[in-house]
């Protein structure tokens, strides 16, 4: 087996999941005998955040540092867990409720490292992939999810710095 | 020498600034590029750098020509 097929991307307009699997296909018929587990997650903007209505959101990345991130990510848990193909698509800009955010999908030999991965994938992009959301009010108002701030408040001198 | 700083997200309300050069010393850290690209601002206590693209620490060095960015602790979200 040589080293697996990644297929990473950042798209800043809406995409259909179920379209892009196709990228995922089997090239050919002994290709597919031979990895028998896709495992498929896919991450939809809800319409409530906190139990309050959100009307859609702002996703900022940094260009150039979010697909480094994401193809490292993917490339270590994909070796980690000797799955040979993986697709992840993640959106960004304005995203309304009902869209897709992220599309993760990994094939491997069996379900134990197809899944593994791609939950792995998933959490791991979660919390080092440079994304920061946005929320936009249904008054037209938004602001940035607090997880995703800096602090509120300047901390006292001798303090760790680094969250 | 000369190094390139950009902040991304609520950092970059807080600032005022998307980016911007500054002229470091060497031996100068990531710490000391948020001193003089905010002209010597309090860091959150919650803040995240890198360096050309990877996540660095404050006290990492920085080289000529590098890119340093500041931003907030990313996406997260539950389980």
């Amino acid at each position: 087996m040589g080293a697996p097929a990644l297929d990473v991307r950042v798209v800043d307009a809406p995409f259909d999941p179920w379209a892009s699997m196709a990228a995922l296909a089997p090239p050919s018929v002994e290709d597919a005998a031979s990895a028998g587990a896709t495992a498929v997650f896919v991450g939809t903007m809800r319409d409530f955040n906190d139990g309050s209505p959100v009307s859609g959101m702002y996703l900022e990345h940094y260009p150039g540092m979010t697909e480094r991130q994401l193809q490292r990510i993917v490339r270590e848990s994909c070796r980690r867990r000797g799955v040979r193909q993986a697709l992840v698509i993640h959106r960004v800009g304005e995203i309304r409720p009902g869209e897709t955010i992220v599309l993760v999908a990994t094939r491997s030999g069996h379900r134990g490292e197809a899944f593994a991965a791609c939950r792995e994938i998933l959490e791991q992009l979660k919390h080092e992939a440079p994304f920061w959301k946005k929320e936009i009010l249904p008054d037209g108002g938004s602001r940035w999810v607090r997880s995703n701030t800096a602090a509120d408040v300047v901390p006292p001198a001798g303090e760790d710095s680094r969250a | 020498m000369r190094v390139r700083v950009r902040f991304f997200a609520s950092l970059r309300e807080t600032v005022g600034a998307a980016g911007r050069e500054v002229e470091a010393d060497g031996g100068a850290t990531v710490r000391t590029i948020w001193d003089l690209a905010t002209d010597g601002r309090e860091p959150p206590s919650r803040l995240l750098a890198s360096i050309n693209l990877d996540y660095a620490d404050l006290d990492d060095p920085v080289g000529e020509g590098d890119e340093v960015a500041f931003f907030p602790p990313v996406t997260g979200g539950e389980r």
